[in-house]
């Protein structure tokens, strides 16, 4: 069925009883032409691309939860093309703009809203951090304006402009930038997906790769042997797990980020605002509610749960920015594992292994890239080469030295 | 997280920093044959397991010392804290 408002009042009309199932439950098949391993965002999208762009066929996604129980539905649903070097921004922009033509593509109502990202600044060497970083953003249109303190003051004036350590002195704004809802997003894709034909097969953990004469043949799973000729593996935090099936070390760890939201509130905040330099960044959700969180935990975890002091760390950052959050009271908090790289940028490559490709690495910053993922992961998986912005994801790029280190941070993935 | 630390008992895990893989101990001979391998094994590529893993901390607020810390990544449980020094001794490494 097509959402519209017509479907909607013919649905009125009759009491909400035609209303079917976003998607089929279908049984696994014996094989496939293509295998994607993971029902969060990027397998969905990667799926729905493998359909749509490539005419694929006979495609699967194996989900050993349920779709968008990961992170796709956990995260802080920001999404921007606010990045400073070659191999990131080009990608990131190819993602804004499938956002936003992402609803009306999907037939889906996945509440994306450009309601713009103000990165604030603290001190003149930030600000010139900003204005370089702003100048590269306009190679790709992406869109960046620096502002004076009187300019941020003019959009939100209750922030603790004269704070003693970091008084606010500027920033850069995103206007395309934005929110989106998160498990919307997976839906979305899951529904666009199954209507071209995309079985979504969920409560199906894999537990192996088939692999002879370094060709991967098909998986294991807990539904049983699935044949495939190709397979693409997007699981983010359990990169790790899956891709030791396949005998593969990564240049990754599997961290732990915090989320918090507080009780729904009066419209208070009407764009993301990001203060790095007290690791906290807030939005408010279109029910009401604060969005904000901080640092990663920082220590290996696979446990989706964080600790106290860092639940204590991101409160202090909200209470100076924003010192009128103390009157709210937080209704609820939650952690999701994340798949931290060594440079803090992703991957999009093959594996070494003939027909299994990987996709992870996506850090704290995977959902805005949903849509891009999506389609460079379906382009590599369907014609073998990578796409032309997607060039820079290489597995191999330690070795090669051609390393995309947005923080400068070196090999410590709790430093990105 | 409380870390027993094997000098001064209990203490939270927020006075201390975290570095990663206890592996990293094992830093390879620089001079063999083969380091540029090992060395972009030993720098960029972990285990990264789920379960029990043994990694590097550091008491920065506390007596600066390195602690190799036996921890589940699947419940957070700590079950071993010992000095990295002695760990390094025992593999025959440090003074
Ligand atoms: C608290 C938090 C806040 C965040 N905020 C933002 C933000 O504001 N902006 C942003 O861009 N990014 C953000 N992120 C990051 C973003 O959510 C992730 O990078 C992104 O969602 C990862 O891709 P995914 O959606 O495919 O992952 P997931 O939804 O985690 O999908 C992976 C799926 O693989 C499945 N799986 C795992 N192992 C197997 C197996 N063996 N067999 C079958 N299936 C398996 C899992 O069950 C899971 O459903 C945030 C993350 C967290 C945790």
């Amino acid at each position: 069925m097509r959402y519209s408002a017509l479907a909607i009042l013919r649905q009125v009309l009759n009491g909400h009883r035609g209303w079917g199932p976003a998607w089929r439950d279908p049984e696994p098949q014996s094989d496939y032409d293509f295998i994607v391993i993971g029902g969060g965002g990027h397998g969905l999208a990667t799926a729905y691309y493998l359909a749509k762009e490539h005419n694929a066929a006979r495609v699967a996604v194996l989900e050993k939860g349920w779709i968008g129980g990961g992170n796709v539905g956990r995260n802080t649903t920001i999404i921007r093309a606010n990045y400073l070097l070659d191999g990131n921004q080009p990608f990131y922009e190819l993602s804004l703009k499938l956002w936003e033509n992402l609803e009306q593509d999907l037939n889906y109502n996945a509440m994306v809203s450009q309601r713009g990202i103000l990165n604030l600044c603290h001190t003149d060497s930030q600000r010139d951090a900003y204005r370089r970083r702003g100048n590269a953003m306009m190679f790709t249109d992406s869109g960046a304006e620096l502002l004076d303190t009187d300019g941020v003051r003019a959009m939100y004036p209750f922030l603790n402009f004269d704070d003693a350590r970091f008084p606010i002195l500027g920033g850069l704004l995103h206007r395309r930038g934005g929110t989106a809802r998160h498990d919307g997003v997976a839906w979305g894709y899951a529904r666009a997906a199954d209507q071209r034909g995309v079985d979504i097969i969920q409560n199906c953990e894999v537990t192996g790769f088939r692999i002879e004469n370094g060709k991967v043949l098909g998986v294991e799973t807990t539904r049983g042997y699935i044949g495939a000729k190709k397979v693409g593996v997007a699981v983010a935090g359990s990169s790790g797990r899956v891709m030791a099936h396949a005998g593969l070390r990564l240049p990754i760890e599997s961290h732990v980020l915090q989320a918090f939201v507080s009780e729904g509130l009066k419209p208070v905040l009407d764009g993301v605002i990001t203060y790095g330099a007290g690791h906290f960044y807030i939005s408010q959700s279109d029910k009401g509610g604060l969005v904000f969180g901080g640092d990663i935990d920082g220590y290996n975890t696979y446990a989706q749960r964080g600790n106290l002091p860092v639940v204590e760390d991101v409160v202090e950052g909200g209470m100076s920015l924003m010192p009128m959050i103390g009157r709210t009271r937080l209704l609820r908090m939650w952690g999701g594992v994340m798949d931290m790289s060594m440079d803090g940028s992703p991957f999009i490559d093959h594996t070494g292994v003939d027909g299994l490709y990987f996709n992870g690495g996506w850090c704290y910053g995977g959902f805005k890239a949903t849509p891009a993922s999506g389609f460079c992961f379906a382009h590599l998986m369907a014609t073998d080469r990578p796409h032309e912005v997607a060039t820079a994801y290489r597995l191999d790029r330690f070795r090669t030295g051609r390393m995309i280190d947005e923080r400068g941070a070196g090999a410590q993935p709790n430093l990105h | 997280m409380i870390i027993n630390h094997p000098l001064l008992g209990p203490r939270d895990a927020s006075e201390f920093t975290y570095l990663g893989d206890a592996a990293l101990i094992e830093r390879p001979d620089w001079q063999s044959e083969t380091a540029q391998d090992e060395f972009h094994d030993y720098v960029y590529l972990r285990d990264n397991p789920a379960g029990t893993h043994r990694e590097l901390w550091f008491h920065e607020q506390g007596d600066r010392s390195w602690l190799v810390v036996t921890r589940n990544t699947m419940t957070h449980e700590i079950l071993a804290t010992e000095l990295a020094r002695d760990v390094a001794r025992k593999m025959g490494r440090g003074k």
